[in-house]
């Protein structure tokens, strides 16, 4: 009680400067209400009538109430589909591309490796510029890679801010005399990085993997290029198709068996909204865990900047 | 390399001198040691480090490296069979006929128009954003306003744009229902041009701004706190205080952040305008990058659209080197 008056009336003193704290509430307050507001608007809209999203008397808790968008939702082939497409590419992407990132990441933090600077300064090259669109594609199809798993893992594994963050993060956490003991005790690099420095590196390694399950999950345009077999879809091409494409009544019947065009219409929309909430709650049940470890990795990375 | 001391190379910047790996006598001895030691060996001695960076280089071979070899069919006549490097050669005919298109100056300028009304809304307020952030003293609402501010990061482009389609729509949607329930007349946002810029750079900010906070949050707590103290002594108001205490204070994070992203300035969001085309709105829609994706992949003229990513990319690079020249001139904070 004492503790909380305390914290109470230091606070008011914080803010006693009117103008300041007219400006924080006002910014501050609409920032938090226009994030917040649209995202509670798009869950209660998922559960309402669509007679009622429709004619704009939803607004602050759901209108009469259905599950029948979320029920044709379940019962889509394509939606499931999608969803085990997607958690495929995704686990088989953050496998690779974390081996990729931490074992690159390694070589790279060890200065008595030579050819380091010049490792380096290839890969951060191709930050600034790459072959674009077209060339990435051909070389795909030359590959053989189209309409296979191997578009939605490979192209995209390796991001050079990731190998930045590894190696500063090896750079200051493994210590030198750490090594110099162990080749003294006849251990090779290699047995040196699987025995010491991969268990030492556990909060990388859980950043890297949240940071590349977010992105693969997100993750549409290469499976728009690269994939033409539609049974093949991530869960974001479907849900494009049906959010921006409009393809709901193309999509496994999802509303054919409504009689009149205007009722399709209406599910339809009720649909999308239960679609937005259906794909955004995994990332959403791990985002506690995922704002730490995001939070972390742009701070390490932002370190040496 | 030749002559220095080998540990002077390989101490890591991170830790203090004296903390790991003793100061003299055990360097003495590596130094004297590996003096003089060819490369050879000592790439023999690094063989195992050179397997663990072999895949990665392999992927940036591969994916990175060869798509920048194959940039050439940009100045070939692209055929399948014969590849980047057998196509015949046709020089600038590719470029001539970009720059002499009717849209040429139509997608140009979307292009820029698009990026610079995106980097002046968007670049500043993640600033503000952490500012007063900073300032909350309270460590549980800080905690929720991060988090809010944050969540809208891991929605993907996917669902933002659907959003936008729901909340735009022309008869259902809320924000339509709101105009009409304040009298207006309901606006078909994605079917009309003038809408295009306010809706992509509004939902920009609505999914961006939270997060790059995250940065310039890390580079406000690394000032000395004594900075402030000192501040406060001699009686600075929070203004004050904000303006001469915090912004110096991340002055360079901002430059170097201003630098990266006048650097992807034409690359920005550009997966996001695609979703967010429509038939009807491609007059400010069109930007070079969609342009490239509909006349290279959805009609197969791969050479041509790879002259025009080419163009796309030369003007990002020369920006960034312009504007890191600029900055590193005026203020010694720079990339490279």
């Amino acid at each position: 009680m004492e503790q909380r008056h305390t914290t109470l009336r230091s606070f008011r003193r914080k803010l006693s400067d009117p103008l300041f704290n007219a400006v924080t509430v006002l910014v501050l307050g609409g920032a938090l209400v226009a994030i917040i507001y649209p995202l509670y608007f798009i869950l209660i809209a998922s559960v309402s009538e669509p007679d009622q999203v429709y004619e704009g008397n939803v607004w602050l808790a759901p209108a009469g109430f259905t599950l029948d968008g979320y029920e044709r939702i379940v019962s889509d082939p394509a939606v499931w589909r999608g969803l085990m497409n997607s958690l495929l590419y995704t686990g088989l992407a953050v496998t690779i591309s974390v081996c990729l990132v931490l074992t690159a990441g390694y070589a790279l933090s060890r200065r008595d490796m030579p050819g380091r600077s010049m490792f380096m300064l290839l890969f951060l090259a191709t930050m600034f510029y790459d072959g674009g669109m077209i060339p990435r594609y051909l070389v795909v199809r030359d590959l053989g890679m189209l309409d296979s798993i191997w578009a939605m893992v490979l192209p995209n594994a390796v991001a050079v801010w990731n190998l930045i963050i590894a190696r500063v993060y090896f750079e200051s956490n493994i210590p030198g005399s750490l090594r110099e003991a162990a080749h003294m005790d006849g251990a090779s690099d290699l047995r040196f990085f699987f025995r010491i420095v991969l268990p030492m590196s556990k909060p990388l390694i859980a950043v890297m993997i949240m940071i590349h399950m977010v992105w693969n999950w997100n993750a549409f345009f290469d499976a728009l290029i690269f994939l033409t077999d539609d049974s093949k879809y991530p869960l974001q091409l479907v849900l494009r198709n049906i959010l921006v494409q409009n393809e709901v009544s193309t999509t496994g019947n999802l509303v054919g068996d409504l009689a009149s065009y205007a009722e399709q219409q209406k599910v339809a929309e009720l649909i999308k909204y239960g679609m937005i909430v259906f794909a955004s709650l995994p990332m959403l049940l791990l985002f506690p865990f995922l704002q730490k470890y995001f939070t972390k990795g742009m701070l390490i990375g932002a370190v040496k900047n | 390399m030749a002559g220095r001391p080998h540990l002077l190379r390989r101490r890591p910047a991170g830790p203090p001198a004296g903390r790991a790996g003793g100061i003299a006598p055990p360097g003495a001895r590596v130094v004297v040691e590996r003096r003089g030691v060819g490369l050879a060996a000592r790439m023999w001695r690094a063989r195992h480090l050179y397997l663990l960076l072999a895949p990665t280089v392999v992927y940036f071979a591969v994916f990175k490296y060869w798509p920048m070899y194959g940039v050439q069919i940009a100045f070939r006549d692209y055929q399948a069979d014969a590849g980047f490097l057998h196509s015949p050669w046709v020089g600038l005919a590719h470029f001539q006929r970009f720059f002499n298109s009717h849209q040429f100056w139509d997608l140009l300028s979307n292009t820029i128009w698009l990026a610079l009304f995106n980097l002046l809304v968007v670049f500043p307020v993640p600033i503000v954003l952490a500012l007063i952030v900073n300032q909350l003293r309270l460590g549980r609402f800080r905690r929720f306003a991060q988090t809010v501010l944050y969540a809208p990061n891991f929605i993907s482009t996917v669902v933002i744009v659907g959003m936008l389609y729901v909340f735009l729509a022309p008869r259902s949607g809320l924000v339509n229902n709101l105009i009409v329930f304040m009298g207006g007349d309901p606006i078909f946002f994605m079917a009309e041009s003038e809408w295009f810029r306010p809706v992509y750079v509004g939902s920009s900010l609505w999914q961006e701004a939270g997060f790059s906070m995250v940065i310039y949050l890390a580079a406000l707590a690394a000032i000395d706190p004594s900075l402030h103290e000192a501040a406060k002594m001699d009686g600075a108001t929070r203004w004050q205080r904000i303006r001469h205490v915090d912004l110096p204070g991340i002055s360079s994070t901002i430059s170097v952040l201003f630098i990266l992203s006048i650097g992807n300035l034409l690359n920005i969001g550009f997966e996001k305008a695609l979703l967010m085309q429509t038939p009807l709105n491609k007059d400010t829609s069109q930007i070079i990058q969609t342009y490239v994706y509909e006349v290279g992949l959805l009609q197969a003229q791969f050479s041509f659209s790879a002259a025009v990513g080419l163009f796309n990319s030369l003007i990002n690079m020369t920006l960034l080197l312009v504007f890191n020249h600029v900055a590193r001139r005026a203020r010694q904070a720079s990339l490279f």
